[in-house]
């Protein structure tokens, strides 16, 4: 990367794996159960995450210098507060019927540990530029899982991906169904979001085994 | 030389070898290993795991030999329900006899060669990537898991369900002895969350009943569960329950043959007479709540509850898998309490949750599975609670003494 320095660019690459904020962190549990049923809705969701976590680590990272160390949460609070209100205003102008579903889960984005985390850990210490990447990153991190354990859970919980039947129709019984083949309604339920989240977590530890603490 | 020796000469060559845990697994399932632990150690007893193990299995086989001519004869029973002809069941007579026998091996052979097949592959892929020795904890799940779902049940989704019961509820543990869920019990609760429909409901637990549903020739497969759930009247008699000519999952309908089984775990010493008995007093004394709620007049018969609260607080363990669960299921040496007063807090509360989930959740007509596996998780809390009691005591014991 030319563009950026490699101490820079680490800020960006550590969040995708070593320092993933789900999986390695276990941070921002509560909205990877809630809305991954399906890709849809994680995919917005990571876009809002993406925004909330880049503008706000700017704001912060701004504003580090004349905010009272007393205070300090409900500065935060307040920076989410509005990005979180703003994301929702435009996804209700432009994507009604999705922010019909997702609006709760947009609401509770406030109490994602993930933002909070970076504001208080890197925002708060670090300049404007550096903290900008380090939003973007994380969230890109929270994005990726979100979007891994969305696909498995639409594609196996309702056979749909993005809306579109993948293996055929359901109820008439076409392409795989025919078969016998039935969706697996467990999938839907938030305990398997944890069991997916689980396994990703196994497949990483197994990969690189000096993730393994003991 | 015989078959033996030349086993062993094939082990001394490929030791090391990758898939030497996958032939060591199947040589001392037939022989003995030429080095076992000899006289003189700690260790008093005569039996290993393998050995446990085939005991278990050994008091599942009248269960399994009984669902087979019963799922069978509840085929055949339920047409001529459908044609109007009630049947009276009789041993020798319309029960034990070929029709019965070659309809339920049919359906039930499968789903043990499937359960086991599936389960051992897993056990061995682990053992061979984890390079240790395959161990025995699968022999009895995978007899369990047959017995303990619908007969009717598509072969796939019981084996993606072992898939994901061994990977998921035992190996990501560590393997036999480390998981903290029943691994049968998670096989189950995966299909019944996984695919509903095929789990619950009229229809699936007499062979046919799915297939014929909507045509003439349409048969029902009503559980005595369901239909007092549902508050109708129960056709079969308070024998036909003790017997097992009831529909319900493959193995757990004979009361009878259960209580055997259970009489023979505890002669051997491998199940705990604590649990099995804890567990039934803690199902009776939910069941006389229910039965004193009724008889104070708190629930009257408009309610939907009062099918199930008005069963006599005996019949919940004739009916349903309360039995089976407690027999083979809540002894289950690994997920249950290990402390003594911990086995009866343990099984006390399996009894009552099991009749408490029965009676008020209409959606799980049956919720022994679920507060087994409610209790495995809360087990160790109980065991820590029972040590920490038993310290206390004795810290009090020595102040008195020295005081």
């Amino acid at each position: 990367m030319g563009l950026l320095s490699k101490r820079d660019s680490k800020l960006i690459l550590d969040p995708l794996s070593d320092n993933n904020p789900i999986t390695i962190q276990v941070l921002g549990i509560c909205s990877a159960l809630a809305i991954t049923a399906e890709l849809e809705a994680s995919v917005v969701m990571s876009i809002a995450v993406l925004f909330v976590m880049g503008v706000g680590n700017v704001v912060i990272s701004l504003i580090r210098n004349i905010v009272p160390s007393r205070i300090k949460i409900i500065v935060q609070l307040i920076v989410i507060a509005t990005l979180v209100i703003i994301v929702d205003l435009v996804l209700k102008a432009y994507a009604y019927e999705l922010s019909k579903t997702l609006s709760v889960f947009v609401g509770l984005i406030i109490t994602n540990c993930i933002i909070m985390g970076r504001f208080e850990a890197f925002a708060l210490a670090n300049g404007l530029w550096r903290s900008f990447l380090d939003g973007i990153g994380n969230a890109f991190g929270y994005a990726v899982i979100l979007v891994i354990v969305g696909f498995f859970r639409e594609l196996l919980g309702a056979g749909t991906l993005w809306g579109y039947p993948v293996f055929g129709d359901a109820i008439d019984k076409t392409g795989l169904y025919a078969w016998g083949y039935e969706n697996n309604g467990f999938m839907l339920l938030s305990p398997m979001a944890l069991i997916v989240v689980g396994i990703i977590i196994w497949i990483q530890r197994s990969k690189s085994t000096h993730l393994i603490e003991d | 030389m015989d078959i033996k020796s030349s086993l062993h000469q094939i082990k001394e060559k490929f030791k090391g070898n990758k898939f030497a845990p996958a032939f060591n697994a199947f040589h001392t399932f037939l022989y003995t290993p030429n080095d076992v632990t000899k006289g003189g150690t700690h260790i008093k007893a005569a039996d290993d795991l393998k050995r446990t193990m085939n005991m278990v299995i050994l008091s599942l086989v009248p269960c399994l030999l009984f669902g087979i001519f019963n799922a069978g004869y509840q085929h055949y029973a339920a047409i001529d329900a459908a044609n109007g002809v009630i049947r009276e069941a009789s041993l020798f007579g319309n029960f034990i006899n070929w029709d019965n026998f070659i309809l339920g091996a049919i359906k039930v052979i499968p789903l043990v060669v499937v359960s086991y097949a599936v389960g051992l592959i897993v056990e061995f892929i682990f053992a061979v990537i984890k390079g240790h020795e395959v161990e025995e904890g699968y022999l009895v799940t995978g007899m369990l898991v047959p017995l303990i779902v619908p007969v009717d049940l598509p072969l796939w989704m019981l084996a993606v369900a072992v898939i994901f019961g061994v990977v998921i509820g035992k190996e990501v543990f560590g393997g036999t002895g480390m998981n903290i869920l029943n691994p049968a019990l998670t096989i189950r609760a995966f299909l019944f969350f996984a695919y509903p429909t095929w789990m619950s409901g009229d229809k699936v637990w007499v062979h046919g009943a799915v297939e014929r549903m909507g045509t003439p020739e349409a048969i029902s497969g009503e559980t005595i569960l369901g239909s007092y759930a549902q508050n109708q009247e129960i056709l079969y008699s308070l024998s036909d329950m003790l017997i097992g000519y009831i529909p319900g999952s493959v193995g757990e309908t004979s009361k009878i043959l259960i209580i055997l089984g259970a009489l023979f775990l505890i002669f051997t010493k491998i199940g705990s007479w604590r649990i099995m008995l804890s567990t039934i007093l803690g199902a009776l004394f939910m069941g006389l709540i229910f039965n004193q709620v009724i008889d104070f007049g708190l629930i009257t018969e408009t309610s939907k509850f009062y099918g199930l609260m008005s069963v006599p607080y005996w019949e919940h363990l004739l009916i349903g898998s309360i039995l089976f669960g407690a027999v083979f299921m809540a002894t289950d040496p690994v997920t249950a309490a290990q402390t003594l007063k911990g086995k009866w807090i343990y099984g006390f509360f399996i009894g009552f949750i099991s009749i408490m989930i029965r009676v008020f959740n209409p959606a799980y007509p049956e919720g022994v599975f679920l507060a087994i596996l409610l209790m495995n998780v809360f087990a160790p809390t109980i065991d820590h609670y029972v040590i920490e009691a038993n310290v206390k005591n004795r810290l009090n014991r020595l102040k008195i003494k020295s005081s």
